[in-house]
């Protein structure tokens, strides 16, 4: 038997977690250490993931299948297609990111008891969460990626209600009801969504009696497992409801605010470039495959939600007072381009969704963690109480605003070629929709130069004065995104080449072929 | 007419003597309640000969050593297959040693052992004048707050009955489920309720709330108890039986041998109907579901919480496995007529559980409503009438009773002056100040809310999956909505113990002895076990499904 690449990418950062939460109270700094060391080593396994990859090869590849419970017919079976190993390469490559930008995020401010430890517990957390997230994409088995989809929420829950911005403008107090106000909002909008879903698995076993993704996929092809058409359309609501929830897509995406804003910049980096990435990867994964008829069935509303979330997300993002729910929104306006780029049904609109979920990961991450440093140093989140930073901290404004175009997809910068696929393929079917959908980046051009010029240009207003600019630490986090975001806007193709042919087999699920572009239709 | 006819009128010759077999009774079969109601019974002369000092140990001993070899008697039995190939009725037609039986009686065993332990913890109260003492009252027959009852604790009385008392009622709670008429179901239901009144009463704090619950635990009981004695005897009029074989028989049509005198009543549909709803309430009663709950927060709030812990795990079991037996051995041919009304019964048990238990403010009283919410869950695996169903709900009840214990256990650890601290407010702050006992604590609450990785969730897929199969989508839709709102709550109690501030003048967490350690390690053991790696323990409750007729 060879080695299980797949399952040791997963169990590292669950080992991880356990041995980060058991250090001692009083060595926190070895605790973190420890923390990096391992997301570090998660990525050295998730880059063999990456080159034992053949993108020519079996759709599903470095499986493992063990017997699990057989009484649900349920099987530990892991796989990666293109899709999945772009996105678990994104996660692995984050997570570094966010420890080390969360570094003094978490230590103590007050002495509890001898034995509260919340520095430990927070790189834990956030272990426990790329472990469970890995494993999600990992999954070919329905009910194990289930199992992992509902557990990652308790860590995150964790990570948003325990841990937030030591500044707040109301008080500690405040700020901490604030939390658990944000983190219960998260909790139920996600575990609703999920038990939901879980209607929905039991509902699959009855029609399938497995749980096999790849078996289900082969017998719904062949036509041996023969789906009512209201059964199957029950069932991909039960599905997409809870990864719409996920994603976050309009009207479901009030959790995501909240969120982002009471959580520190790490774990909101956290919550939207890694956790709901696994949202729109499971409609691809999940809903296209088994479901394909009623994908297609359901697809002109869910394109439309999709446009609702572009343009109501911008334009939210446009009259936000607080940095980071600016950035929430827009991350919702981004994540209807996502969820559009799917259910456009083509394969430019779907390699580009994929490889929007990797450069939306890669481009908030940026922008949120730079923005977090700004807000460590001022204290605050509203947008008014900055100006003229880029005087004072000219490297923090640049890599600001280098996050900033980058989130407003700037030719050059690697959205810029995800969001161009995406409108591209939802255009060639989907024309009205495309066109109205291209106003999201005209918004989100506004919503980020304005977010820029008032913070960073105009007069030094005197509390920014002394602002430091960053330091070594917050260089190293910052420095390595923008240099990914540039290579792959000048040249997606190690990505695009190893998401196309994923891509090819989803289409070829739900029976679609890309329409004959017209000149060619035309002869 | 002539004389020796009017004569037969009164009486009957009677056989010889010698006619009438003596009962034959398989010993070994019965084991596991023999030996738990003989170390009862020994439990008794325990208190009656030794001396004071060594009475809680001699008991504590005597009855580990009973549950513990009970217990392997019913491992003996099932690997010698008398849950499966071997299962039969024994003891004249009363009792059914099969694979639910013998499941269900190990279940208990293992409760009432881990409750046990919580019983037999002494070291959480302070020391009354020196002395150790438990969860109990000096001296129940002392009046609370009077002379003799301040002469009892100093004199550093406990109350060691309790160990009989829990004994006996273990000994019930294995016939219950495996009783196989209905005057057997009946005595055991008596054997077992009639303890735990007594246990319910026995507090060493807040006793008049104790005495209360008790008070209010007997009443309700008595009246339940009422109404299934009477569905009995309706029953019997029905079936002219009380064998549950022959009931079933008689439900089905099939019967033969009638006896001339009863057939003039027999197959009476009214009797039947009104009789096997009558003891179904009975049976509903134990469980706790909707519109028979109402005994159930005041009873676990004003119980001493071992007492609490254990009856809210094993009552469930044994009565929820009775339930199965009758449904599915004595009336399955009735089940168009009697799945309705239990569907009625699981919806608004499930939904009413949940909502109410959102308004709550005392934990016990918290745990009491998210209980019903639970037993409307395992209502749904009941009503799927499938093998799938058995198994399913044997294997929720597995996984929810070492829940329950352990969660009931760690209640006992947070105290303040007055006792254990049950108000939910002066939860707030646990996790910080002691970050164990509320992840612990946290673990239980997410496997009552059937979080992925505990047992919770693979107990609730699996009986709403076997739900689902059993034609009841529906109330499978409604269990994940219900689930959804009981979510709410268990996590409003985690937001508390994590993320509100501590209160300076907050309660302590005592430090237990091992046993009640035991117990709790137990209970999170048992959850990650069965949330993990469930397969085992699914396949003993598959082999275990299937009851003997």
């Amino acid at each position: 038997m060879s080695f299980p690449l797949l399952t040791a990418t997963a169990a590292l950062p669950a080992l991880g977690a356990v041995a980060t939460a058991a250090v001692p109270a009083a060595r926190r700094t070895a605790a973190k250490w420890l923390a990096l060391v391992v997301s570090l080593a998660t990525l050295a396994l998730a880059i063999t993931v990456l080159i034992r990859f053949d993108p020519g090869g079996d759709r599903y590849q470095l499986t493992e299948s063990h017997a699990w419970i057989a009484d649900f017919g349920v099987r530990y079976e892991l796989g990666v297609d293109g899709i999945a190993v772009a996105l678990l390469a994104l996660t692995a490559l984050l997570i570094p990111f966010i420890i080390l930008a969360g570094w003094n995020d978490a230590d103590p401010l007050e002495t509890g008891s001898r034995r509260w430890r919340p520095t430990q517990g927070f790189f834990a957390l956030i272990l426990a969460v790329e472990a469970m997230v890995v494993i999600s994409f990992e999954a070919t088995d329905v009910f194990l990626f289930y199992i992992f989809f509902e557990a990652m929420l308790i860590p995150m829950y964790f990570l948003i209600g325990g841990f937030g911005d030591r500044a707040h403008e109301h008080g500690e107090a405040a700020a901490s009801t604030q939390r658990s106000y944000a983190a219960v909002k998260f909790l139920l909008y996600n575990l609703v969504g999920g038990l939901i879903m879980l209607a929905a698995v039991i509902g699959l076993y009855v029609v399938a009696g497995n749980f096999s993704l790849q078996e289900i996929a082969q017998a719904r092809a062949n036509g041996s497992l023969h789906m009512v058409t209201g059964t199957e359309r029950w069932l991909f609501l039960g599905f997409f409801f809870a990864f719409a929830v996920k994603a976050p897509l309009w009207p479901l995406h009030t959790w995501l605010p909240n969120a982002m804003q009471e959580s520190t910049a790490p774990v909101a980096v956290l919550i939207t470039a890694v956790v709901d990435k696994v949202g729109t990867f499971a409609m691809l994964r999940f809903c296209l495959q088994l479901f394909p008829e009623a994908s297609k069935w359901a697809t002109p509303v869910i394109l439309v939600l999709a446009l609702i979330s572009i343009v109501y997300g911008a334009l939210l993002a446009v009259g936000q007072r607080d940095i980071k729910r600016l950035v929430a929104y827009a991350s919702i306006s981004h994540f209807g381009f996502i969820v559009m780029g799917i259910f456009a049904m083509t394969s430019q609109g779907q390699s580009g969704a994929t490889l929007y979920m990797v450069n939306h990961g890669i481009s908030t991450a940026a922008l949120m963690l730079v923005a977090g440093f700004l807000i460590s140093r001022r204290g605050s989140r509203l947008i008014a109480d900055y100006g003229g930073v880029q005087k004072v901290a000219p490297v923090l404004a640049g890599t600001f605003l280098i996050g900033g175009l980058a989130t407003l997809s700037l030719p050059g910068l690697a959205p810029f070629v995800s969001e161009f696929l995406v409108l591209v393929g939802t255009f060639t079917r989907y024309p009205v929709i495309g066109v109205i959908a291209t106003f999201g980046i005209v918004l989100a051009a506004l919503y980020t130069l304005v977010l820029y010029q008032r913070t960073m240009t105009g007069p030094v207003k005197p509390e920014v004065s002394a602002m430091p600019d960053l330091r070594v630490r917050e260089l190293v986090v910052v420095g390595p995104l923008i240099v990914l975001l540039i290579l792959l806007g000048v040249y997606p193709k190690p990505v695009t080449d190893i998401v196309d042919p994923a891509v090819r087999q989803t289409m070829s699920d739900v029976h679609t072929t890309d329409p004959k572009p017209e000149v060619e239709a035309a002869k | 007419m002539s004389a020796t006819a009017v004569h037969s009128l009164w009486t009957t010759a009677a056989d010889p003597i010698s006619k009438i077999d003596t009962p034959k009774i398989e010993y070994g079969q019965l084991a596991p309640t023999l030996i738990v109601l003989g170390a009862a019974l020994a439990g008794v002369l325990v208190e009656a000969f030794v001396p004071r000092r060594s009475r809680y140990y001699a008991q504590v001993f005597v009855s580990v050593v009973s549950l513990c070899a009970a217990f392997a008697a019913v491992v003996a039995l099932a690997a010698n297959g008398y849950g499966t190939t071997k299962a039969h009725i024994a003891a004249m037609g009363a009792i059914a040693v099969d694979g639910p039986s013998l499941f269900l009686q190990g279940t208990i065993l293992l409760a009432g052992l881990v409750g046990l332990f919580t019983f037999a913890e002494r070291r959480l109260d302070p020391e009354a004048h020196g002395n150790r003492v438990d969860s109990f009252a000096a001296q129940a027959a002392s009046v609370p707050g009077s002379d003799s009852e301040k002469a009892a604790v100093r004199a550093g009385f406990t109350t060691t009955e309790v160990f009989p008392l829990l004994l006996f009622a273990i000994a019930g709670m294995l016939v219950f489920p495996s009783a196989n008429d209905l005057l057997t179901l009946f005595v055991a239901l008596e054997v077992f309720s009639l303890p735990l009144y007594l246990l319910c009463a026995l507090a060493r704090r807040k006793r008049l709330m104790s005495q209360e619950a008790a008070v209010k635990y007997f009443l309700l009981g008595a009246f339940a108890s009422a109404f299934t004695l009477f569905g009995i005897a309706l029953l019997y009029g029905y079936a002219g039986s009380m064998s549950y074989g022959r009931i079933a028989q008689v439900v089905d049509g099939t019967v033969t041998g009638v006896d001339p005198a009863l057939a003039g009543t027999m197959g009476n549909d009214a009797l039947l109907l009104i009789g096997s709803a009558m003891i179904v309430m009975g049976l509903l009663f134990k469980v706790g579901a909707v519109p028979f709950h109402m005994w159930t927060p005041d009873v676990y709030q004003g119980a001493p919480t071992p007492v609490t812990g254990f009856m809210a795990a094993a009552t469930k079991v044994a009565a929820f496995g009775a339930l199965l037996r009758l449904l599915y051995v004595v009336l399955p041919g009735l089940r168009w007529d009697w799945r309705p009304v239990m569907w009625a019964v699981a919806v608004i048990t499930m939904l009413g559980g949940a909502i109410v238990a959102i308004t709550q403010t005392d934990i016990k009283r918290l745990l009491a409503y998210s209980s019903i919410a639970h037993a409307g869950f395992i209502l749904a695996g009941v009503i799927a009438t499938s093998k799938d169903g058995v198994s399913s709900v044997l294997f929720y009840l597995a996984g929810y009773s070492f829940v329950t214990i352990g969660a009931f256990a760690v209640v006992t650890l947070v105290r303040d002056a007055g006792g254990e601290a049950t108000h939910l407010s002066k939860w707030a702050g646990l996790g910080r100040r002691s970050p164990l006992v509320a992840a612990v604590f946290a673990v239980f609450l997410l496997a009552f809310a059937g979080i992925p990785l505990t047992s919770g969730f693979a107990g609730k897929f699996a009986v709403f999956k076997a739900a689902a199969d059993g034609g009841a989508a529906p109330l499978v839709v409604v269990g994940v909505i219900s689930s959804a709102i009981a979510a709410f709550f268990y996590i409003r109690v985690i937001v508390l113990m994590f993320f509100s501030e501590p209160r300076p003048e907050g309660p302590t967490v005592a430090v237990p002895s091992p046993l009640t350690m035991a117990a709790i390690g137990v209970g999170v053991a048992v959850t990650l076990v069965l949330g993990v790696a469930p397969q085992y323990f699914l396949d003993l409750a598959n082999q275990a499904s299937v009851f003997v007729r």
